[in-house]
C-alpha cells in the first residue's frame, strides 16, 4: 500500500494577522456652488479612524488599505496607479516617517500598536490621504527638466560613455512620489523653497555630459528660496523611497554653483 | 466679469537671483573654521597662561592690547563672531516665522543688536583707557597712582 499525503502541507504557509489602521480623514465641505480654481476651500476638522483588518505577512500597508477600502469603507481615498513603487502615487506618512504604501510591508512594522497613516505633510490636503501635489511639480517644472542642447544635431545618437552616465546616474532614479520634499522642515513653513525633488532632478541634467542647460539650472536654483535653504538635515535622504542619497545631490549642486561663481 | 485663473498658473515665487545667499553660505564655513582658532587662542591666554582668570583686571587688559597682534586677534574675533552669529539667527528666524511681518520685526531687532554691539566693541578696542581720569582710586589698577 502505498502512503498518500493527507495533511496539508506546512511548508510556505503565510500567516496571517490582524492589524489596527489609525488614518487621518478629512472631508472637504460640499460648496454651494462649484468653487472657481484656487479658491480657498472651506474648512473642516480633520480627525483620526481606526480600523481594523485581517492581513497575510506578505501583505504591504496599501494592501491594507486596499481590503478597507473595499470592504469597510468606500469612502477612504488616497492615490495608487501601479501599486509596485514606481509611479511615485501612494506616498503618505506612515508611522511618522514618510514611506510609499506599496512598498512598506505591514510585518515590518509593529503590528501590536495602530500604525498610523496620515497624507504627507507641507502640502494642502484634499481630501483623507490626497494633497494638492501642484506645488510641488510646480518647483519640478520651474528647472527644466529636459534636455536642453546646442549646436547641430548629431546624425545618429548623442554619445554618452559608461563613466559619464554613471555620474548622475543616483539621481535617474527619481520617481516624483515627494516623500524628500514633503519630510523637508524647510519646505514646512512656507512651502517657498523648492524643496529636494527638484533640486536632485536639476542635478541629474547638470551632470549629464550631453545637456547644455547647466549654467541655467544652476542660475535658477541660486534662489533666495533655492539650494542655499538646505540646513542637511538629511530628512530627504532618510525618506526617499528609492534610495536616492538626496542631500549628496543637493552638496553636490552647491559645489558646482561655488566652482561656477569663482 | 470674474477672471479664473489660469489652472497651470501658480502663486509666484519672487526670484531674487544674487550671488548673496551663496556668499553667506561660504562665509559660515569660512569664518567658522577661523572662529575656533580665535576663539580657543582667547581662552588659552586668556584663562590659562597669563596667571589665569584671576589675573584679569584693566591692567592685563590694557597690556593685552598693547600688542597691535591682540588688537587685531581681538577686532576679527568681534566682527567675525557678530557677522557669523546674526547671519545664523537670521536664517532661523526665515525658517521659522511663517509672517512677512513677524520676519522683518525680528531681523530689525536682530540687525540692530547686531550694529550696537559692534560698534561699541569697535569702540573699546581702540579708546581702550586702563586710568579714566576722575575714576575713584579703589576701582582702578596700581599702576595708575603715578
Amino acid at each position: 500500500m502505498t502512503a498518500t499525503a493527507q495533511a496539508p502541507s506546512q511548508i510556505g504557509e503565510v500567516p496571517t494577522f490582524e492589524v489596527r489602521l489609525k488614518v487621518r480623514r478629512y472631508l472637504p465641505p460640499e460648496p454651494a456652488q462649484p468653487l472657481p480654481y484656487g479658491a480657498p476651500a472651506p474648512q473642516a476638522e480633520a480627525y483620526w479612524e481606526e480600523f481594523t483588518v485581517r492581513v497575510h505577512g506578505t501583505d504591504r500597508v496599501l494592501d491594507a488599505l486596499h481590503k478597507v477600502k473595499w470592504e469597510q469603507d468606500g469612502s477612504l481615498t488616497f492615490r495608487r496607479s501601479c501599486a509596485h513603487g514606481v509611479c511615485g502615487s501612494d506616498a503618505m506618512r506612515i508611522n511618522g516617517r514618510n514611506r510609499l504604501a506599496c512598498k512598506t510591508l505591514l510585518k515590518d512594522l509593529d503590528p501590536t500598536k495602530p500604525i498610523t497613516i496620515e497624507p504627507i505633510k507641507g502640502l494642502s490636503v484634499l481630501k483623507d490621504l490626497v494633497v494638492d501635489m501642484e506645488p510641488f511639480f510646480a518647483s519640478y517644472r520651474e528647472i527644466m527638466p529636459f534636455l536642453v542642447t546646442s549646436g547641430n544635431e548629431p546624425t545618429r545618437e548623442r554619445l554618452q560613455s559608461p563613466e559619464q552616465r554613471a555620474r548622475y546616474d543616483d539621481t535617474t532614479k527619481c520617481i516624483l512620489c515627494a516623500c524628500c520634499t514633503s519630510s523637508c522642515p524647510v519646505f514646512w513653513n512656507d512651502g517657498q523653497y523648492f524643496g529636494p525633488a527638484a533640486i536632485v532632478n536639476a542635478h541629474r541634467f547638470i551632470f549629464d555630459s550631453r545637456d547644455s542647460g547647466a549654467a541655467q539650472r544652476l542660475e535658477i536654483l541660486n534662489d533666495k528660496e533655492g539650494v542655499w535653504r538646505c540646513r542637511t538635515t538629511f530628512n530627504c535622504t532618510e525618506a526617499c523611497p528609492r534610495g536616492i542619497e538626496v542631500t549628496k545631490a543637493i552638496a553636490e549642486v552647491k559645489r558646482a554653483m561655488i566652482t561656477r561663481a569663482y | 466679469m470674474t477672471t479664473i485663473a489660469e489652472p497651470r498658473s501658480r502663486a509666484t515665487r519672487k526670484t531674487s537671483r544674487t550671488n548673496a545667499e551663496m556668499i553667506g553660505w561660504i562665509f559660515m564655513r569660512a569664518s567658522g573654521v577661523l572662529l575656533v582658532v580665535l576663539i580657543f587662542g582667547h581662552l588659552i591666554t586668556n584663562l590659562i597662561t597669563n596667571g589665569g582668570v584671576h589675573a584679569i583686571d584693566f591692567g592685563f587688559v590694557a597690556g593685552k592690547w598693547a600688542a597691535p597682534l591682540w588688537r587685531v586677534w581681538d577686532l576679527l574675533m568681534l566682527w567675525l563672531a557678530m557677522i557669523h552669529g546674526t547671519n545664523g539667527v537670521r536664517t532661523i528666524v526665515n525658517d521659522y516665522a511663517e509672517k512677512t511681518s513677524t520676519r522683518l520685526v525680528l531681523k530689525s531687532i536682530l540687525v540692530l543688536a547686531a550694529v550696537v554691539v559692534v560698534v561699541l566693541g569697535t569702540l573699546v578696542i581702540f579708546t581702550f583707557d586702563p586710568c579714566p581720569p576722575g575714576a575713584p582710586a579703589d576701582l582702578l589698577p596700581s599702576f595708575c597712582k603715578a
